[in-house]
């Protein structure tokens, strides 16, 4: 496909997630209390968005992925959060 | 356009779906024994799942026209206890001769634990010593890179295991090369949440060709579609992919893996 095929196909899809995006953090902005590591991973794999960078979605999955290489001690839930935190 | 369905769990869905999908033109499912939301409190729970799996289920892809084929194994969601497991696996050879059985899967890993990766190493034993072919989980979101780097070397340690007999699920974009490099096949999962959106998986084609790579919906009892193969199908239609390219995919790569196993036949 050429660029502006590929613009007409998935320029308005990509527009509504990244404002879907923006509202998220205004959100949780607004929102008392704390935040936790996952926002922490949202933000460092947002920065993988940078014009200059190839591979994005690579690298955003990169971002939010257990980097160490060791099997854990022992499972003690079966779900996943989505983001990687030393300290769950 | 006919398609085959690699990877579904077809006892967690209704029949207006086995319908569905044969109007939309499956002409096969595959199905792997995996978790059913909650854990089986004993290894009778398993054996009436394998017999689902083995007898029930055909019967009733049947009455759509659809051939039903199984893997079977304990998932990795229930591999934390190791004693259970090895009463599961100690059932499986007594199904391994049944007509529709594929192989052992989905194996894998889940949270990434010792007990998840002895009961994995275990059932790639059970694989190679009844020369089956192996279909494999890989964990979900941020456990993702880390397992299947662990799958990865599980596999490639045990020299019976000979990779094009190996499917690795659930690929993404940070996983499937790693996959590719080691001469295993690649499944990718088309999940409206998590794993791969269809516009995603075909860009994976697009960087990574189409070789050793099928997709599938992996339908289940959570949010997921069992349409979702066709529906990519459709979006490669529109990005100008030829219609023998998207055969490939969606029909001759499941088909060329599978017929690995001597009990992959499909009907005239």
């Amino acid at each position: 496909m050429t660029k502006q095929q590929v613009l007409d196909l998935y320029f308005l899809d990509a527009r509504h997630k990244l404002i879907e995006i923006a509202a998220f953090l205004d959100r949780v902005e607004r929102a008392d209390g704390k935040e936790d590591f996952r926002l922490k991973n949202f933000r460092t794999a947002l920065a993988k968005l940078d014009g200059k960078k190839k591979n994005r979605a690579k690298n955003v999955l990169l971002a939010f992925s257990d980097p160490t290489i060791k099997p854990i001690g022992k499972a003690t839930s079966k779900g996943a959060t989505g983001a990687y935190s030393k300290i769950k | 356009m006919r398609y085959i369905e690699p990877h579904a769990h077809m006892v967690s869905r209704t029949t207006d779906d086995y319908e569905r999908m044969a109007l939309a033109g499956c002409e096969a499912v595959c199905e792997p024994a995996f978790w059913a939301g909650f854990d089986r409190s004993s290894p009778d729970g398993f054996f009436d799942y394998f017999s689902q799996l083995t007898e029930h289920e055909p019967k009733r892809a049947a009455k759509f026209g659809l051939k039903h084929f199984c893997w079977l194994c304990i998932n990795s969601k229930e591999a934390e206890d190791v004693k259970l497991a090895e009463e599961v696996i100690a059932l499986i050879p007594k199904f391994l001769g049944r007509e529709n059985v594929l192989g052992i899967g989905e194996i894998g890993l889940n949270k990434n634990s010792r007990n998840e990766l002895r009961v994995l190493e275990m059932q790639v034993e059970l694989a190679a010593k009844f020369d089956q072919l192996i279909l494999v989980h890989t964990p979900h979101l941020e456990d993702k890179l880390k397992g299947t780097k662990l799958i990865l070397d599980v596999l490639k340690s045990d020299k019976r295991i000979k990779p094009e007999r190996v499917i690795i699920d659930h690929v993404e974009e940070h996983t499937v090369e790693m996959v590719l490099d080691c001469g295993m096949w690649a499944g990718m999962t088309l999940y409206p949440e998590t794993k791969c959106t269809p516009a995603r998986a075909i860009d994976i084609l697009e960087t990574y060709g189409a070789e050793k790579i099928w997709m599938n919906s992996a339908c289940d009892w959570g949010v997921s579609d069992p349409l979702a193969v066709p529906k990519t199908a459709l979006e490669m239609k529109k990005r100008g992919h030829l219609a023998n390219a998207i055969e490939k995919i969606i029909f001759s790569n499941p088909k060329k893996f599978l017929r690995q196993s001597p009990n992959f036949k499909l009907g005239s």
